[in-house]
């Protein structure tokens, strides 16, 4: 008997974040071999109207827990709903994003559930002996672990980017389910008080398609400008290496990097980047890399599909004018 | 209070992996603690500092993990916990979620701290498992902490923003950077940190025998090595051109 393949999809003011897409679209693609249904399970307030997307992204079922509770993501009235679910339900497999609430939340739930996790993976594979395999970047990318486990439900988080996006289809249809939210009063023990969410228009540096960096060679943070003017160009977000942020000159939360983000854009582009192997490692999955730096010799050459050797305060802005008239 | 701080030894992030048989090979890496520890080991302290009571430094490890809880009591720690897991079977987050919340169980602890992440593994687990294994609430990636009559309110960084959550203690923190600046071990506290208690504690002895990992590593493998590719040189304004060409037909990401 198929239990299902669980995509655990994440939601904020009923948009559905991309990476749950990207995860619906890969676990059609399993669970056609498997012939597990594909089961999404959206929990929210007002999300009736997520159901039909998530079908036509290939969910066979649609589980729906809408509840004024769970309005914003909170570590334990999700656990509790979650929980329980599954204890029912008894999927083969729960996927999540690796996103904030995905790396708060998949632990809690895998310790309670008393199974394993695979966090932050990038590939995941059909395996007969234990449903699934997942590989996982280690020591920040510079190395890779192959993990499994033979109990169930088996348990992932998924980086963001690592599958593409299926095309739609608005035809599909899925069986709709709303189950109710039970939620244990110790799970309701922190309180959310305030989310404060920034009103960039740019894409979350995680999910986006495009980056543009800046390092040292950015001299400080009035410079920063020019990058942003070029990110927006491309429809990107901007980050930034250790180094500009140990200067003070971005805040922390654009670090890319061992000890910051670490992202997998089609396109990531490093300006006065020198390279150092801390940054190598939050970036070098990432599709095609392009280098803009004054020293020919600088590391960041090493792995950068193209590069310029050049000033980028003039290489930049020219950029930036030369993709406008591309994409304008 | 009773502050409770978990930490892991790491390999240093300048660190190139090497693998020898099939396995990372630790053979001349140096040893940290993991930098977001170091942030929890901070931030123990500052509360300390407000509220008094006592900070313990626990940790997971092998012998070598030892040097890294003699740095967090030179940094000011009070006194230190090693469990040595080279005496259990085979160990993952879970295991040591456990094993941690055995010995911790048998502290006095107000709240607990630890890195929001561990830069080898990578794996963001196990100071939230801990709080289930506890069961105790959380409040992960921590960026600004205020304590106030028992309860701790928490800034924590969410993909595009930040929240503020209101958690009863005990509870467990885990730091992101930008929580503060981690202080450095001072010539004085170096020498006072050798005559600090540090407790080695066999797994056995916290009844935790039988205990084994649920995830089961398959392989290591290294990453292709990425080649440099093309430079384009050129007058500024003919090499974005190219730039821009090469993006677009070549690489097609535009």
């Amino acid at each position: 008997m198929s239990k299902g393949i669980w995509i655990v999809v994440e939601q904020r003011n009923a948009k559905i974040r991309k990476v749950s897409l990207e995860l619906l679209s890969q676990g059609r693609l399993i669970a056609n071999e498997t012939g597990d249904p594909l089961v999404a399970v959206v929990l929210g307030q007002n999300i009736q109207d997520l159901a039909q997307e998530v079908a036509s992204y290939g969910a066979d079922k649609v589980i729906l827990v809408d509840n004024e509770k769970l309005a914003e993501y909170t570590t334990g009235a999700y656990t509790s709903v979650l929980n329980k679910l599954i204890r029912k339900e008894e999927p083969n497999a729960v996927l999540i994003g690796n996103t904030a609430m995905g790396k708060d939340l998949a632990p809690r739930l895998a310790q309670r559930l008393g199974v394993g996790l695979a966090s932050d993976c990038t590939g995941m594979e059909r395996d007969e002996a234990n449903f699934l395999t997942f590989k996982r970047p280690i020591y920040g990318g510079k190395a890779f672990a192959q993990v499994a486990t033979d109990a169930k439900p088996v348990m992932a988080t998924i980086r963001p980017n690592t599958f593409p996006l299926a095309t739609p289809d608005t035809t599909r249809q899925a069986e709709i389910v709303n189950e109710t939210a039970e939620i244990d009063q110790e799970d309701l023990r922190a309180i959310l008080k305030e989310v404060v969410l920034a009103t960039s228009a740019r894409p979350e540096l995680t999910e986006a398609e495009i980056i543009v960096s800046g390092g040292r060679g950015m001299k400080g943070p009035e410079n920063f400008p020019i990058l942003e003017a070029l990110a927006d160009a491309l429809g990107g977000a901007v980050g930034a290496s250790r180094a500009a942020v140990d200067a003070g000159w971005i805040d922390q939360k654009f670090q890319v990097g061992q000890t910051g983000k670490t992202v997998s854009p089609t396109l990531y582009i490093a300006c006065g980047i020198s390279g150092a192997i801390q940054h190598l490692a939050g970036m070098s999955s990432s599709k095609v890399i392009v280098a803009i730096n004054k020293d020919p010799e600088a590391n960041i050459f090493n792995v950068a599909d193209y590069g310029i050797v050049g000033d980028l305060f003039e290489i930049v802005p020219l950029l930036t004018e030369e993709i406008k008239k591309l994409v304008g | 209070m009773n502050i409770v701080v978990v930490i892991k030894q790491t390999f240093d992030t300048e660190a190139k992996i090497v693998l020898k048989d099939g396995q990372i090979d630790p053979t001349g890496v140096s040893l940290v603690i993991n930098p977001y520890d170091e942030f929890a080991i901070e931030e123990a302290l500052r509360i300390q500092k407000k509220f008094g009571g006592e900070v313990t430094v626990v940790s997971c490890g092998g012998p070598r993990s030892q040097e890294a809880i003699r740095t967090a009591l030179a940094m000011g720690c009070d006194k230190g916990v090693q469990i040595d897991e080279t005496a259990l079977e085979s160990v993952d987050e879970y295991v040591r979620a456990e094993v941690l919340a055995k010995a911790i169980s048998q502290m006095p602890y107000d709240i607990i701290l630890g890195g929001r992440i561990a830069v080898d593994d990578g794996s963001s687990q196990v100071a939230v498992r801990l709080a289930e294994a506890l069961n105790i609430p959380s409040v992960s990636s921590v960026i600004k902490l205020e304590i106030e009559n028992n309860v701790a309110t928490a800034t924590r960084e969410i993909d595009g923003g930040t929240e503020i959550i209101e958690v009863p203690l005990p509870a467990v923190i885990t730091a992101q950077k930008g929580l503060n600046e981690p202080r450095y071990p001072t010539m004085p506290g170096i020498m006072k940190a050798k005559k600090k208690e540090l407790k080695v504690i066999n797994p056995a002895d916290l009844g935790v025998s039988g205990i084994s990992a649920k995830m089961k590593v398959q392989n290591y493998s290294l990453p292709t090595p990425r080649q440099g590719g093309k430079k384009i040189t050129g007058e500024p304004a003919e090499a974005v051109r190219e730039l821009a060409r090469l993006l677009r037909e070549e690489a097609k990401v535009l």
